[in-house]
């Protein structure tokens, strides 16, 4: 790890004025920013340390209904906050799937929406890496393809973002508020996570001294809370990033669907939202036959990047169980092992 | 029962007492080697290569150097000269090391520099600014290689190729065959401790805090590599925070040892979790193809077994796997076969049950596909099969309750009621349920060991030797041993272990630490025992005068007559009237070459495994794990219980998680740290039970003890892999058994 | 650059010079304090050997910048012992054999204190599994650790209810 310049400043002003130098970066608990310092992939010249900001981590009810999550706000009191994780089971049990208790204890909301993908040769600064080292190539092409994409990717840069929070939050139209050198701003998480075209090296849609303040839930993301689930494929049972994992949210009025939602994660660099695959469900009776439909256009245009075609069959696959377990209802208490299989099932899988 | 015997004997052999180092390891205060600060300690930090051949060109070593709190660079222009050449052979089990001898890169992760610095901060980053720049060369990294050979011995020096009967007439005569091949990775020990070392010089003096599961070993590499004597050398290793294989012989620490003499101050060097996947071995990968052919019966009449496997380019280290196939199966034709291919990577080495873990996977999953050819259940399939001799040798067992622990295996577990045919169960959820088994074997080993036992005139008694304590309980193990040996009870004991300067105790590998150095330390014990009985037989002031050896026995810190154990007398009397403070006694224990001749020798049991599969995503649990084991005499049941059960997770690591991910243009690990390389959380394992067969041996070792710490792999893997069989219908033979083999795999089934 | 932090370590406070910006909590326990019970396994969040306590909640020592947590306190694995008497967990990891080389067990035992305080897990055997996943044990005690832990978690509850 390089010495760089430390400063904490006081007020959020100041922390976007201190991010105007080049070579900075925030940090926020740090699980991932020095991470990647010790093994080299991170090198900033100063660290920004978001810890004094003021009000940054509490949650907010706003007048027209919605949420809003400050960035500095710990991934577990999330998680753990009653009133949220009543409103919004879903955002809980992927907060939950992730990494460990320890991890989640510190990891802010902010952090996790901005760490960057776990492809191993973008980790490995021996590797060609476009993202990492613009113009460089990409490693991971002809590589080891298990943890990269099958939508969304290109010729220059394969990688997926590995968050599970972002996956419901996709589905449920979260907005990411910005505060910059030129004032504040929102932009959709749908489009927060920048495809890689030929820029890989831009990962979001931040600029130079961006920080964001807050996620916000619109009013219109309420009304799911009865039949919302995550469901993550993993190699082993806790404490692993998904293969691939789906976020499923339905509104049944009267045995039909009034309202569906459905992302992917593990899929893209981008958490993935299925909108035609939304928009089919929408007036269906919830059942098999819509959600075969459904999982299956969520995946339309899919295709490997890699030695992982074997992903796009298994992404249909969660995308159908997660809607299908969603139908189910969402349980009272999350499951001992949120978002995994194992997760004793409401009424079993039937098949 | 053991109750009974505790009070007949006072002994505390056989009882499940509590780990006599627990409190220290639950306050922190157990002490490994990394925890220790000498004053004016530096901090040593390795950089190693990314490529895997090669040559280094460039370090920018100004750069590293200029880094505040940097003190060295050490490279192969300024390390201290050696004695000997890192690739020397001289010394018993000496593999080639690199010690930055040249600029010569043989494999990805090699140590190329290290950074000597004030803080661990800067001789990090020291390292990271050398920014290597190579001459790179095409490498080979898998099995696939073209230079295959046969190589001239396997394992420790067994033979690469074994015949036993004709494998070929057997094959064609058969009216059930089957063929497979399983493949499985390399893989990392992962020791949750990395390899760490203090060294401190003092002239030719050689001062370490260092794990190692072999004193004698390492010290005897170290003197020759130094050019000092042996006894210069005193390593202090008296916790490890698990080695597995290794920490058995010296490793990369060395170049902390060398640090520490460029620098003439004391040095500390712990290896990174990444560097832990280059120079500190691996298992290696192989490649095993079994043919099995069986009459209409279900006997089996022929077993060929052959393994692919891998070294490196510069060295020979052949993991045993076929050697499984020799012990368990009465086939009246056996033939194993070995060969290897030479890679570019670190030279593989003993990784927890070398040979058998993967060898006992390919069997067992071989055996379970036979059973279902000839449309037995497995469990009879095994039970036909029967080996009441070893097949291989035609010699009787030692001793073997292989029958008991698969009926004692099957009844805890309720195989009862199994139906045949895959793809039967399901769970209330309506995941698919499977059950499987498999057979564990491994080796009942002795090596030499040495010990020495005193008591003392105020009643109690010392037991020393160089054992070493790695999790499976040497510090309470031994000390029971050690007390019975000595008549004592267990307060009274005190052990000294865990250093150099003590009488070698061997290594601990091979499942064969207790066995070894618990005879040397009965033998101490008895010496001891013997030499106090001849002071109070001889004294006519004793009321054991007279009574002769035979006649007298110790008992809690008394010697009583055999016949009448109300006459006798303290250990403190006979030594107060004989003015002695101490009686001393030396032991030491051996193999026995003339039982090695006429019997086989071994550990047993029988795995149970049940699983389930989710049938839409492949995501594999192993709801239930239940192994019964026979090993001989158990000196601690908590402890051993503990052993089979870590075995058995890592038997359940083997078949569905564990496995380098190495890049075949680079040869670099691309999971080399403990996020991308899996191996089993605490989720992982909702039921694992270990059930303690008994069995006497009388003709292994005088303690009548058989290794546990490694046959728990064995069995467990292939149990796993035959359950998921058997959940689904679905062989997949490629470890570990990824979700989406096992969907490919059920995709390819008919129907 | 002269940094310095303060600490509370297992009740004592520690005022640290840091020379360095760089160092973690794990360094700066394990090498400037000489707190060596709390050990480093990965030294990047993926095994749970460095858990400690911070201002109450369970966290990797590892990844958590010295600097940024001036004025916090800490508990490690030394500070729990009440002199010869041990912490229930502690007494628990003992009698449930819930390690063997004890190298994972510090890390262990913080976190199962951190869990039992979280209070989600409760005496129920699967949450305790799941909620101690973070924290890697390759001798495979984890039969024995889940064991001690709901033990302690009932021992502890009751002493509190008592
Ligand atoms: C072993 C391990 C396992 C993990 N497993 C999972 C998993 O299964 N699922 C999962 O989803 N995640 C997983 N994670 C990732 C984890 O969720 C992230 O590391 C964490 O959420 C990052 O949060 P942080 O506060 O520590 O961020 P930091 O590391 O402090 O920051 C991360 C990045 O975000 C930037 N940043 C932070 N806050 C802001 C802000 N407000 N405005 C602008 N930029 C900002 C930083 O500059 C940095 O680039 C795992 C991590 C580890 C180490
Ligand atoms: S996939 Fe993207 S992140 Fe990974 S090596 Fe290629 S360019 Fe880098
Ligand atoms: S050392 Fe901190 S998690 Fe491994
Ligand atoms: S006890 Fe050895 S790693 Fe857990």
């Amino acid at each position: 790890m390089n010495r760089f310049e430390y400063l904490r400043p006081q007020s959020v002003a100041e922390a976007v004025a201190a991010a105007a130098v080049p070579g900075s970066a925030f940090l926020a608990a740090g699980t991932n920013l020095l991470d990647l310092m010790k093994i080299g992939v991170a090198r900033p010249q100063r660290l920004i340390d978001l810890k004094d900001l003021p009000d940054l981590d509490i949650i907010e009810q706003l007048p027209d209904g919605a949420v809003r999550i400050g960035a500095q706000l710990r991934n577990a009191e999330l998680a753990h906050d009653p009133d949220f994780r009543q409103r919004f089971p879903i955002v809980a049990e992927a907060l939950l799937s992730g990494a460990s208790a320890q991890l989640r204890n510190v990891a802010t909301v902010g952090g996790n929406l901005i760490q960057r993908t776990r492809c191993a040769y973008f980790q490995d600064p021996a590797s060609a890496c476009n993202r990492r080292a613009p113009g460089s190539g990409c490693d991971a092409r002809g590589g080891d393809t298990r943890q990269h994409a099958v939508l969304g990717w290109s010729e220059d840069c394969i990688a997926t973002h590995p968050s599970d929070f972002c996956v419901p939050l996709a589905a449920l139209g979260a907005m990411v508020e910005i505060e910059g050198p030129a004032g504040r701003r929102e932009v959709a998480l749908t489009d927060f996570h920048l495809l890689p075209g030929n820029t890989p090296e831009r990962e979001t849609a931040l600029g130079q001294g961006e920080l964001v303040t807050a996620l916000r839930l619109p009013p219109a993301a309420a009304g799911f809370a009865r039949h919302a689930r995550y469901v993550k494929l993993r190699e082993r049972t806790s404490f692993a990033f998904a293969v691939v994992s789906a976020a499923a949210a339905l509104r049944i009025v009267d045995g039909r669907i009034q309202e569906a939602r459905l992302a992917l994660g593990g899929v893209a660099a981008r958490p993935w939202r299925a909108e035609e695959a939304e928009a089919s469900l929408r007036g269906a009776t919830p059942g098999a036959e819509a959600f075969h439909r459904a999982a299956a256009l969520a995946l339309e245009g899919a295709r490997p990047s890699g030695d992982n075609e074997f992903k796009i069959e298994l992404a249909r696959r969660i995308a159908l169980r997660a809607l299908t377990l969603a139908a189910a209802g969402t349980p009272d208490r999350l499951p001992a092992l949120p978002a995994s299989p194992f997760a004793p099932l409401p009424g079993g899988l039937h098949v | 029962m053991s109750e009974t015997q505790r009070i007949r004997h006072g002994s505390s052999i056989g009882q499940p007492i509590t780990r006599r180092d627990g409190p220290l390891k639950v306050t922190g205060q157990a002490r490994f080697a990394a925890d220790n600060h000498p004053q004016g300690l530096l901090h040593a930090v390795l950089a190693t290569s990314s490529i895997a051949r090669g040559r280094v060109t460039f370090l920018d070593e100004a750069a590293a150097r200029a880094h505040p709190g940097v003190v060295q660079v050490m490279l192969p222009g300024n390390r201290p000269a050696l004695a000997q050449h890192p690739d020397d052979k001289s010394a018993p089990f000496s593999f080639n090391m690199d010690l930055l001898q040249d600029d010569r890169v043989r494999y990805a992760g090699q140590p190329i520099a290290v950074v000597i610095a004030e803080t661990l901060e800067a001789a990090t980053e020291g390292a990271a600014l050398l920014a290597p720049r190579y001459a790179a060369e095409p490498v080979e990294v898998t099995l696939d290689a073209t230079s295959s050979y046969v190589p001239e011995a396997i394992g420790v020096g067994g033979p690469a190729e074994l015949r036993h009967g004709d494998a070929e007439a057997g094959l064609q005569g058969a009216a059930h065959r089957i063929e497979a091949v399983y493949e499985t990775p390399q893989q990392f020990h992962n020791a949750m401790e990395p390899h760490a070392v203090v060294a401190a010089w003092d002239g030719d003096r050689l001062s370490l805090d260092m794990p190692t599961q072999g004193f004698a070993l390492t010290q005897m590499r170290l003197a020759g590599l130094f050019g000092i004597p042996v006894e210069n050398i005193v390593i202090r290793s008296p916790f490890i925070g698990g080695g597995f294989g290794s920490k058995l012989l010296a490793g990369p620490q060395v170049l902390g040892i060398l640090a520490a003499r460029l620098v003439g101050r004391p040095v500390k060097l712990v290896l990174t979790r990444a560097q832990m996947y280059g120079p500190v071995t691996h298992r290696a990968p192989t490649r095993q193809r079994l043919r099995l052919g069986a009459a209409p019966d279900g006997a089996l009449l022929a077993l060929h077994h052959h393994a692919r496997t891998a070294t490196s380019r510069f060295d020979d280290f052949i993991e045993p796997a076929a050697n499984a196939s020799h012990t368990l199966y009465a086939a009246p034709a056996i033939v194993t076969t070995t060969d290897a291919v030479r890679l570019d990577t670190g030279t593989p080495g003993f990784m927890r049950a070398p040979g058998e873990a993967s060898g006992s996977l390919a069997l067992e999953c071989a055996i379970d596909e036979m059973a279902e050819a000839c449309g037995m259940d497995p469990l009879a399939f095994r039970l036909r099969n029967y080996a009441e001799v070893e097949p291989i040798s035609g010699k009787p067992f030692s001793s073997k309750a292989l029958r008991e622990c698969y009926a004692e295996g099957a009844a805890r577990f309720g195989w009862e009621g199994r139906k045949l045919a895959p793809r039967q169960m399901r769970d209330a959820d309506g995941l698919l349920l499977g059950w499987g088994m498999g057979t564990a074997t491994f080796p009942a080993l002795m090596f030499q060991a040495e010990a020495r036992a005193v008591l003392r005139r105020d009643g109690s008694g010392l037991m020393e030797a160089g054992t070493h304590e790695m999790g499976q309980g040497a510090w309470t193990a031994f000390a029971q041993i050690a007390a019975e040996s000595l008549g004592l009870d267990l307060e009274r004991l005190e052990l000294r272990a865990g250093r150099s300067d003590l009488p070698n105790a061997g290594i601990a590998g091979g499942s064969a630490h207790t066995a070894t150095a618990g005879s040397a330390m009965q033998a101490a014990g008895e010496a001891a025992i013997a030499r106090l009985t001849e002071l109070a037989v001889t004294d006519p002031r004793s009321p054991l005068f007279g009574a002769g050896n035979i006649g007298v026995v110790p008992r809690g810190g008394r010697l009583v007559r055999w016949d009448d154990p109300s006459r006798g007398e303290d250990y403190a009397e006979i030594l107060a009237r004989a003015g002695l403070e101490q009686v001393e006694g030396r032991g030491s224990a051996a193999p026995d070459p003339a039982a090695a001749e006429r019997y086989a020798m071994h550990s047993h049991g029988a795995v149970f495994a049940e699983v389930k599969v989710d049938p839409d995503l492949g995501q594999v649990r192993v709801t239930r794990l239940v192994g019964a084991f026979a090993a001989g005499r158990i000196i601690n049941p908590r402890l051993v219980q503990s052993q089979y059960q870590g075995g058995m997770i890592w038997g359940l690591s083997f078949a569905l998680q564990e496995g380098a991910v190495m890049d075949p243009r680079s040869g670099r690990v691309m999971n080399a740290d403990l996020a991308g390389y899996h191996v089993p959380v605490n989720a992982d394992i909702p039921s694992v039970e270990a059930i303690l067969v008994e069995e006497e041996d009388r003709h292994v070792n005088a303690l009548g003890v058989k290794g546990v710490g490694e046959i728990g792999i064995t069995g467990t893997a292939g149990a796993i892999a035959n359950a998921v069989w058997h959940a689904t219908g679905a062989r997949v033979r490629q470890f570990p058994i990824t979700p989406e083999a096992i969907l490919r795999a059920m995709a390819a089934q008919p129907g | 650059m002269s940094l310095s932090v303060t600490l509370t370590v297992n009740r004592v406070q520690h005022r640290v010079l840091l020379d360095d910006p760089r160092v973690t909590l794990l360094d700066l326990l394990r090498e400037r304090l000489q707190l060596t019970g709390t050990k480093k396994g990965c030294d990047r969040g993926q095994c749970g050997a460095c858990t400690i306590l911070l201002n109450g909640r369970r966290v990797n020592a590892c990844l958590a910048l010295a600097l940024s947590h001036d004025g916090a306190e800490i508990l490690t694995i030394e500070g729990l012992a009440d002199g010869a008497a041990l912490h229930p967990v502690q007494a628990a990891f003992i009698a449930h054999d819930a390690f063997q080389c004890g190298f994972c067990t510090p890390g262990q035992i913080m976190s199962a204190i951190g869990l039992i305080s979280e209070g989600q897990a409760g005496s129920d055997a699967e949450r305790v599994r799941e909620g101690m996943s973070g924290n890697l044990c390759r001798c495979g005690a984890y039969r024995g650790i889940t064991e001690a832990v709901v033990a302690a978690t009932r021992s502890m509850t009751k002493e509190k209810a008592a």
